[in-house]
């Protein structure tokens, strides 16, 4: 990896650090959140942007990550650390088994299939509402919230949080891109049928991205669970998937930091357009339109025609 | 010289079409083999259950002794086998390096052994000063070469060329011929080839496929005084009006 690679991202890494003194309370908070559904959508981004697997379905890795937490900590009050990572393990474990058998198809097979089981697992959590307190959720409880004598709920912990996951999942997928594995997995996004007859697996490979995919999005909502504290069934809803294919495509899918950049646009625009009309859903829809028209490879993308070496 | 490849009754019926017929084919090491026949004789629907693109409808494939038969693609390109494809399919967004690196890179982990691989396949092609173009501005011709060095990078016992001239300038194919002739000492060719010229003055020896099943087999001399295989080709001319 070139040097200038190296100073960009770290860069990024270093602003997004300082801002953390620099930024009003709002705004503050507004990146702290971003950057967590910014892990979400870099998660998403492994699957779709490099992989080449368009899923409609990451709502159900998210979630699984924030109900595995969250319930955990409510029903058997555990602290925060074993709460995260029983997260990150639900949604590791369901990314398998959803692979493995919406892997057996491809293309808008695909989508339908990963589509029909994130709608299963939000019905899942209605019906089982005793457990999962169904439409409304629930509040995680404070004492989850906490590591050590640190509050997660005080703005500054929660931020540095949300930094350091963002800033590890976004080296973690420059590194994975970069290595062999990630190059057969773009071999596979370009060419799958070249890339089986170069001798490469090409179903375990796609299996794998797809677990490392529902890993990163369940870690993302993990984390969320224990940062803003509230757990809800409209974050398994298929408007959570669409965000995730939306933030990856406006900000550039198949770049590493395309994925904050397209998250961080999207919850601008809608934050500004909501302050100017209650309409603002078409404002964001007009945007999202023209950039599509003149952006077709998303922001970064069209950054990429001019610093072609941008990952 | 020990057999490569064999097929005992190989056949492949698509919904009731035969598309090939108890075809029993043997390959020995070392061997640049052609495959010839007119257009719908079945030669594609062959090789692509030897790769194992194609499941055999009957019949039994063995690579070096082992039955390959049921084996997935990827298997048995670990074991030694190589395709390069009859409609060209490089990565068109990724740079001629890197293609033929993806292709080097399954058995070597050393980044500098690949590298070094990479330039020595694309060398070899004669698209040495193409490594950084981007695989899908190369003209076709040049296209059909980086196939050619991703086989090659992959230093396969068994290489299939699926109508590898097909695009080529005659200069191209010129020096085709003597990349194909230098490589007969390091590994089987299995070819599949139009060109009638390329085939005459390269193969060891010639099968041909018409109607599904093996017509006849043996030297291009022979071959092209066999009458069963004049007939076969009429209405497209005998084989070697072809070119």
């Amino acid at each position: 990896m070139s040097r200038r690679d190296w100073s960009l991202h770290l860069g990024l890494v270093a602003l997004l650090f300082a801002l953390n003194w620099i930024l009003p309370a709002y705004h503050h908070g507004v990146v702290a959140r971003v950057m967590v559904l910014a892990v979400f959508a870099m998660g998403y981004n492994v699957a779709f942007g490099y992989t080449g697997l368009l899923s409609l379905g990451h709502a159900m890795y998210f979630a699984a990550g924030m109900y595995g937490t969250g319930l955990v900590a409510l029903h058997l009050e555990a602290g925060a650390i074993p709460a995260w990572f029983a997260g990150l393990g639900a949604g590791l474990l369901l990314a398998l088994v959803t692979g493995l058998l919406a892997l057996r198809t491809a293309g808008v097979s695909f989508m339908i299939v990963t589509l029909m089981f994130a709608q299963a697992f939000y019905l899942g959590i209605l019906y089982f509402g005793d457990i999962t307190h169904g439409d409304d959720g629930f509040v995680v409880p404070n004492a989850a919230r906490r590591v050590a004598e640190v509050a997660l709920s005080d703005a500054g912990p929660r931020y540095l949080i949300g930094w350091a996951l963002f800033s590890v999942t976004m080296i973690g997928t420059l590194w994975l891109v970069r290595a062999p594995f990630g190059r057969v997995l773009v071999a596979i996004r370009e060419n799958e049928d070249r890339a089986r007859l170069l001798g490469y697996d090409t179903g375990r490979r796609k299996l794998g991205a797809l677990v490392i995919s529902g890993g990163i999005s369940a870690g993302a909502g993990a984390a969320y669970a224990l940062l803003f504290g509230y757990v809800g069934a409209s974050f398994a809803g298929v408007q959570y998937s669409i965000f995730a294919l939306l933030w990856v495509l406006l900000g550039g899918a198949g770049t590493v930091i395309g994925p904050l950049v397209g998250t961080l646009f999207m919850y601008y625009l809608v934050d500004l357009s909501t302050e100017v009309t209650d309409a603002y859903m078409l404002i964001a829809g007009i945007v999202l339109i023209l950039l599509t028209l003149f952006m077709p490879r998303g922001i970064t993308g069209a950054l990429r025609q001019v610093w072609r070496d941008l990952p | 010289m020990s057999v490569i490849l064999e097929t005992t009754g190989l056949g492949k019926s698509f919904d009731g079409l035969r598309a090939n017929n108890d075809i029993s084919f043997s390959l020995p090491a070392h061997q640049i083999r052609a495959l010839i026949g007119p257009n719908g004789a079945g030669k594609t629907t062959f090789v692509s259950m030897l790769i194992g693109r194609l499941t055999p409808t009957e019949g039994v494939i063995r690579f070096d002794g082992r039955d390959v038969t049921k084996l997935p693609a990827h298997e048995r390109v670990k074991l030694g086998m190589a395709y390069t494809f009859q409609i060209t399919s490089v990565f068109g967004r990724l740079s001629a390096h890197e293609n033929v690196a993806l292709a080097a890179r399954r058995r070597l982990s050393d980044p500098a052994a690949v590298a070094q691989e990479v330039a020595q396949a694309l060398g070899r092609v004669g698209l040495g000063d193409r490594a950084d173009a981007i695989a899908g501005d190369l003209s076709y011709g040049h296209q059909r070469l980086l196939e050619i060095a991703m086989g090659l990078a992959q230093k396969p016992r068994l290489l299939i060329l699926d109508e590898p001239t097909q695009g080529l300038a005659e200069s191209e194919v010129e020096s085709f011929k003597a990349l194909i002739r230098a490589l007969a000492a390091e590994t089987t060719i299995l070819l599949i080839e139009h060109n009638m010229a390329v085939v005459m003055e390269l193969a060891d020896h010639i099968t041909v496929l018409n109607f599904g099943e093996i017509l006849a087999e043996g030297s291009p001399q022979e071959i092209h005084a066999n009458p069963a295989v004049q007939a076969a080709y009429l209405g497209t001319g005998a084989p070697d009006a072809e070119d």
